[in-house]
């Protein structure tokens, strides 16, 4: 086990649960009482597994935080930066244009969350909710899609994008991606398990199918668009091999190709390496402490539903 | 409303009985809701897909056409040692991961299956590596194994010699698959977790009662109740681990370790495929390879279960 685990949110959490471990009301899954030595066996392996998670996730933001002064490599290594400074984020940002591939990474996600979740529920609604003919093969057309290998189709999307002009854009970035086929499923799943009834009386009342998508439908299945919002800007912001494949231009970059970039250009220093990982990572951590309930909701439905 | 596309309808066939209530609606709009989906998954999916294969019969290059040369690309495939070294490392990686990947994240789901205080926190700091983009894992990796980084001078510390962990051949693709497993066994424990928790507790009760301890009812009671998730996992894993691309691209580098002996197909298709003097009909004749290795090992793994469960 390493010492990452001594950190202070490990700790912090330790001291926690011992705290709560007095409490006699400790049961496992079955409603049965945890015995003592079974509960610390299991914490310690908790412990060990955090370690094992964080720890380098830790160990890179320790590493951004150490001056230029302090020595990276000791043996035995230093967990804690010695004289701590954010001089690595100003020195990231005179290096590589860091924060217009913050930018540019955003406008890539968000652009993803909206046209997905807006294309996703509308194409969802019409296989689930419509009737008409090629309903079938509508449906086909996005079930195929799931199936082909993203991989393998990179080449032919990248000729298909210079075709279009939209090579080292970003909307070229957007593009491939903005209607995700497995997204467009999930929607039409939420739709086919609302009940017919919802609808009805806003039928019998005379809505039209525009009104009955988006006045109750639609608020019906919030749940299911707030795990497309999730994935879709976690799947953007995240994504290297397309971008990388794309983008030419440096100015263009979202920050993955950008820290590539860094990592290539600047590989002697680990500090700004770490640094600019840091940034990168940082937005997503929050965003996911934030609505962590939904990822787990979201890989769920994602499993069961291939 | 979102597309002013595709405006020829498709007139509500069925009159009578079969149509539902909700049949008030143009004929056309049922396609206006689609189209949407349909023209971005049409024309940047399967588009593409066709066009790999149709692509992967010529000699087109990224500023020439290109012309019908039939098989030529797959007979030179047949030669070309980086196409063997590419196959060999995807091949290597499936074997490498998967196992890891289906059993891994089975033992972390039971680890955070309890609910014990502060297992939410355990659970979602697990998924963190999920979460993180590969980019940045693969940062933090290669700074982790480098060779003065933290991993050498721990085990400096003990007394051992630094490992070139990114420097040796056969290393760089073991840390890479390390990397890999690291930052998916989040992703299958949440997995494993739902399938958990439709285990009926009897089986458990029963077997507790029979005198079975803890390593035999994970055998007899809780890997007989998730197989089915274990095939899944297996089939997810494997079709992900033979596209390895970004774990190798970054800790081998673009070229692939030393003498590109790194290479995967993945890496091969870009390498191929993109820039001025790009090879498009080659490198679609690799990335056909892909589809066919990738679509053989969903049925293999499709097969086993059946057979297991006959």
């Amino acid at each position: 086990m390493s010492t990452a685990e001594k950190t202070r949110p490990a700790e912090r959490t330790r001291a926690v649960d011992r705290e709560r471990k007095r409490e006699p009301r400790i049961t496992d899954e079955h409603g049965r009482r945890v015995r003592g030595w079974e509960l610390a066996l299991r914490y310690l392996l908790l412990l060990g597994v955090l370690a094992l998670t964080i720890g380098p996730f830790l160990w890179q933001l320790s590493t951004s935080l150490k001056g230029p002064t302090e020595d990276i490599f000791s043996s035995p290594p230093k967990f804690l930066p010695s004289d701590p400074t954010l001089h690595n984020y100003e020195r990231v940002a005179d290096t590589i244009p860091v924060w217009d591939y913050a930018l540019n990474s955003l406008k890539v996600a968000a652009a993803n969350v909206v046209t997905n979740c807006v294309g996703a529920a509308l194409a969802g609604y019409a296989l689930a909710r419509l009737r008409y003919r090629g309903r079938r093969v509508a449906t086909l057309v996005f079930i195929l899609a799931m199936l082909v290998p993203v991989e393998g189709i990179i080449i032919a999307q990248f000729t298909t994008m210079r075709e279009l002009g939209l090579n080292n854009t970003l909307i070229g970035v957007v593009l491939p991606g903005c209607v995700s086929a497995l997204n467009v499923l999930l929607m039409r799943n939420a739709f086919l398990n609302l009940p017919y009834e919802i609808e009805e009386a806003a039928f019998v009342d005379g809505a039209n199918v525009w009104q009955r998508f988006y006045r109750i439908a639609l608020p019906a299945v919030k749940g299911t668009l707030a795990v497309v919002a999730i994935f879709a800007f976690m799947g953007a912001w995240d994504d290297f091999l397309w971008p990388l494949i794309v983008l030419s231009d440096p100015s263009k970059f979202t920050l993955t190709i950008g820290l590539n970039y860094l990592h290539g250009t600047f590989a002697n220093d680990e500090r700004l390496v770490a640094a600019g990982t840091i940034i990168a990572v940082a937005p997503l951590i929050v965003l996911f402490a934030c609505l962590q309930r939904y990822f787990f909701r979201g890989v769920g439905e994602g499993a069961v539903k291939g | 409303m979102a597309s002013p596309t595709l405006t020829t309808g498709t007139p509500d066939a069925r009159k009578g009985g079969g149509a539902r209530r909700v049949r008030r609606q143009l004929p056309a709009s049922p396609w206006l809701f689609a189209a949407p989906g349909l023209l971005i998954t049409g024309a940047f999916i399967l588009y593409p897909f066709v066009s790999t294969l149709v692509n992967s019969l010529t000699d087109r290059r990224t500023l020439v056409p290109g012309e019908f040369v039939g098989l030529a690309n797959f007979r030179e495939l047949l030669h070309d040692d980086m196409f063997w070294i590419g196959l060999r490392n995807s091949s290597l990686y499936v074997l490498g991961v998967v196992p890891a990947l289906v059993l891994l994240p089975l033992l972390l789901a039971l680890l955070v299956q309890k609910n014990i205080p502060g297992i939410t926190f355990f659970r979602s700091a697990f998924y963190t590596p999920v979460v993180a983009s590969i980019v940045v894992v693969g940062l933090i990796w290669v700074w982790l194994l480098d060779e003065r980084g933290l991993v050498n001078s721990l085990l400096e510390t003990l007394g051992a010699s630094p490992v070139g962990f990114l420097s040796d051949q056969w290393l760089i693709l073991l840390s890479a698959m390390g990397v890999t497993v690291w930052k998916g066994l989040g992703y299958y424990m949440i997995i494993y977790l739902a399938a958990l928790a439709n285990v009926p507790r009897e089986l458990h009760e029963a077997a507790a009662v029979d005198g079975a301890g803890a390593v035999r009812r994970f055998l007899t009671v809780t890997v007989p109740a998730v197989r089915s998730t274990m095939v899944l996992v297996a089939a997810l894993s494997s079709v992900a681990a033979f596209k390895v691309f970004s774990e190798v691209y970054l800790m081998a580098g673009p070229s692939g370790g030393p003498a590109g002996e790194d290479t995967t197909l993945v890496m091969l298709v870009q390498r191929t495929g993109t820039g001025l003097t790009g090879r498009v009909g080659y490198a679609s004749a690799i990335s056909v390879v892909v589809f066919a290795v990738t679509v053989v090992l969903m049925l293999l793994v499709l097969r086993a279960d059946r057979k297991e469960e006959a």
